[in-house]
């Protein structure tokens, strides 16, 4: 029993293959809390980038090698993280805009630049209000219409609150794309470009999740989850701005790990969803930009 | 005036009419000829468009995370919308005892048919990975209106099919025993597709029967389809779709484009097959009544659709109608209400040209194009409009105008539902003889509409 826990908190990836996928090697480094001691030389080498960011040759034995959570069944992955409910802020008198969390995700999730699980966008709601910058990752409702709509139970709602795709099941069919409100999801035109890595989760807590012909989004990082590590945009941004964590909890954490009560920073600072009128009930909340450090974003550059 | 003999309720059948109609089953014109190698050589086109499109992905086509439905899903509602003519012949008019249907019913059927099957096909065309098409089966999820949608389409699809099937039984039979000349695999098709009718008393009850409940069953099966599939875009919360009304607005617009679907189609083949005496001016004058009255309906609907939320302007629906009224939408969309809504509405009020089967043609064919671009002007515009703005999108992401090989497709799907359209009527008879000669014995020929110089019932 302990033994399994241990193994299903291990890490996400099994890195066999690294060549070149220098962002992924970066990331299973940066891992080595949850992962297995490296075990002996190969002799064979691999490409990898350090800390500081120059490229390395390791030997393939010395990489830590991630066990993968075997344990997880699709069943599993289609319920989510047992007594979890994942929740998400976003501070937006912090964010000033740099899309840093786009390139983090996209990093983490090997996607072109024409596709962004998150975007940072620029918002006036009315001539005469505040601009402000506003990243939009997928919001995982509650009561989610992009759920309801798929035909084939492609895309699903988790117990832990997470909204998934299961590119394994999907039809293509982008009913959901139509459905969703919020413009979230977006689909593989064409073939998409696959990294360099293997992974035998299942497909819905993976780090890649492209496929052709199917639709993906925003998956709150499930993979990363599971190992409790926090979202690649909430590590991205160095702004502090997100912050991500168990509404169980009723915590969340940012980037410099500062944690804090969800309950009490939603009160105090006045936190809303994105337009709650139309019943999704998003599981991200948004702080009001009030007293921001930064320029404010110039509305007449951001093309419409 | 008729006179009914106990023996020969059979099959009585106007033999006049009978060869003036075959003829167009055991002869073909060159023209005609160069018509289905046409239609052939689009439908080919189709195909190899769609070949590649298979390939590459849905990067052949131009649609974009945005825009993320297209062509192919505007044609697929135009589709389901000409089919519904097929329900406004067999249910309303036969309900009603419109007798000068006779003539004409099997032409609306058979556009049911071939429109129905190229309705099917749209949406697989559309899907990102076709392959996958059985999990729909073994996965689906009933609370998908995807799921309600093919039920209702395959529901009505068998319906149609056996409504358009049952009273071909006895012309088929006919076929079976005077094609002598026919090739085998014809004399073969006849045989099996007759099913051992004689034409006996029972046999003709039951037929009889079977197409009464048939009646009832195929109007609110018709209207269910084109409800839901007008609440795959109005169950969604986006603007545009977002509506109430959305269902019977797209019914009424459905039997409206049928109507003139099927006008265009008796003129066709009034002309390209002779049939001036059977399909006479009274079939056009009294269809193309039915035609003002169904044009007015949709005026009504398109008052509510549009009227309603212009007057609300609320803030997410004025920047979408905005775009409609004024913007770069506005040419398409003022074109679609005024020549494919106002201008028919406008013409058909004058008797004088409902008594034109020219005049009746133009309306007509302004109506079925006004249908098929107003449905790309109900899908794209509210793509273009979602209620976070779009902002920074590569290019070609924040505009639509389908590619090449979207055009390709769409056109080989219309030339393939023309294309089956002419072979339906080059296998079976396009007017249905025996309901058509026993309502000429019953009521007599100006009733029915044809021609009174065609001779009084003799039977066989
Ligand atoms: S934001 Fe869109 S994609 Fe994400 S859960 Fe809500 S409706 Fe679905
Ligand atoms: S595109 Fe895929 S996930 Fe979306 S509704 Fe269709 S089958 Fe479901």
């Amino acid at each position: 029993m302990q033994e399994e826990e241990e193994n299903s908190r291990r890490s996400f990836l099994k890195a066999g293959l690294i060549t070149g996928a220098a962002a992924i090697a970066a990331g299973v480094i940066g891992c080595n809390s949850d992962t297995k001691p490296p075990g002996s030389l190969t002799g064979k080498k691999v490409p990898l980038l350090d800390s500081a960011g120059n490229l390395i040759y390791v030997d393939e034995g010395q990489i830590p090698v991630h066990t993968n959570f075997k344990g997880i069944t699709n069943e599993e992955s289609r319920k989510g993280i047992p007594g979890k409910k994942f929740v998400m802020v976003i501070d937006l008198a912090k964010c000033d805009g740099c899309g840093k969390c786009t390139e983090a995700c996209n990093k983490m999730h090997f996607l072109p630049k024409e596709k962004e699980w998150i975007q940072v966008l620029e918002m006036q709601d009315a001539p005469k209000e505040a601009p402000y910058f506003f990243p939009k990752p997928c919001f995982h409702c509650d009561d989610p219409p992009c759920t309801k709509v798929c035909p084939v139970d492609a895309t699903f709602k988790r117990e832990d609150g997470i909204v998934s795709v299961d590119i394994d099941r999907c039809i293509g069919c982008r009913f959901c794309m139509a459905a969703c409100p919020y413009s979230v999801r977006v689909f593989n035109w064409t073939e998409p470009v696959k990294p360099d890595i293997i992974e035998e989760t299942p497909s819905m807590e993976r780090a890649f999740q492209s496929k052709k012909g199917c639709v993906e989004k925003c998956d709150f990082c499930s993979h990363m989850s599971r190992v409790d590590e926090l979202p690649a945009c909430v590590t991205g941004c160095p702004m502090d701005a997100i912050y991500f964590g168990d509404e169980n909890e009723d915590a969340v954490t940012n980037k410099s790990g500062q944690t804090e009560k969800l309950s009490q920073m939603l009160e105090d600072r006045a936190a809303y969803r994105f337009m709650e009128e139309l019943g999704t009930k998003p599981r991200v909340y948004y702080l009001p930009p009030v007293n921001r450090l930064y320029p404010k974003p110039n509305m007449n550059d951001a093309k419409s | 005036m008729h006179f009914k003999t106990e023996n020969n309720t059979a099959a009585s059948i106007n033999l006049e009419m009978e060869s003036d109609v075959l003829k167009s089953i055991t002869y073909t014109s060159a023209k005609g000829k160069l018509w289905i190698a046409l239609l052939l050589l689009i439908f080919i086109a189709g195909i190899i468009a769609y070949g590649i499109q298979l390939k590459n992905g849905l990067i052949v086509t131009s649609m974009r995370n945005y825009v993320s439905w297209g062509l192919y899903i505007s044609m697929f509602i135009f589709f389901i919308g000409i089919s519904h003519v097929g329900a406004l012949m067999s249910s309303i008019l036969r309900l009603t005892g419109a007798e000068w249907r006779f003539p004409i019913t099997r032409m609306a059927e058979a556009i049911t048919f071939s429109s129905l099957l190229f309705a099917g096909i749209m949406p697989i065309l559309d899907m990102g990975r076709p392959d996958r098409i059985l999990f729909l089966f073994t996965h689906g999820r009933i609370q998908s209106p995807i799921l309600w949608d093919i039920i209702a389409i395959a529901t009505y699809f068998v319906g149609s099919t056996i409504y358009l099937y049952l009273p071909m039984i006895p012309d088929i039979a006919m076929l079976r025993d005077k094609l002598n000349h026919a090739s085998r695999w014809r004399k073969k098709l006849y045989r099996i597709l007759s099913v051992g009718w004689k034409g006996t008393e029972v046999q003709k009850q039951l037929l009889e029967k079977c197409m009464n409940i048939m009646t009832a069953i195929i109007l609110p099966v018709a209207i269910t389809v084109h409800t839901v599939v007008a609440w795959l875009l109005a169950m969604t919360l986006r603007t545009g779709w977002n509506s109430t009304v959305l269902g019977p607005y797209f019914v009424s617009a459905a039997i409206m484009s049928g109507a003139a679907a099927v006008l265009i189609a008796m003129a066709v083949f009034r002309k390209a097959y002779h049939l001036e005496k059977y399909i006479t001016i009274v079939h056009f004058k009294n269809l193309s009544l039915l035609l003002f009255v169904l044009t007015l309906i949709y005026a009504y609907f398109n008052l509510n659709e549009y009227g309603v939320p212009a007057y609300k302007m609320e803030r997410a629906e004025s920047e979408y109608l905005n775009e409609l009224f004024y913007g770069a939408h506005a040419p398409l969309y003022w074109s679609v209400q005024i020549l494919g809504l106002l201008v028919p509405l406008i013409l058909l009020a004058f008797k004088r040209i409902r008594n034109s089967i020219g005049w009746i043609v133009f309306v007509s064919s302004l109506i079925v194009i006004g249908a098929m671009v107003k449905r790309y002007i109900i899908v794209i515009p509210t793509m273009l409009h979602p209620f976070v703005p779009i902002q920074n999108a590569p290019i070609g992401y924040g505009s639509y105008f389908p590619s090449v090989v979207e055009w390709l497709v769409t056109l080989g799907a219309l030339a393939g539902f023309i294309l089956v359209y002419t072979l339906f009527s080059k296998l079976f008879p396009i007017i249905t003889l025996w309901e058509t000669s026993d309502a000429i014995k019953d009521k007599g020929a100006e009733i029915v509409g044809v021609d009174s110089r065609v001779s009084s019932p003799v039977s066989i």
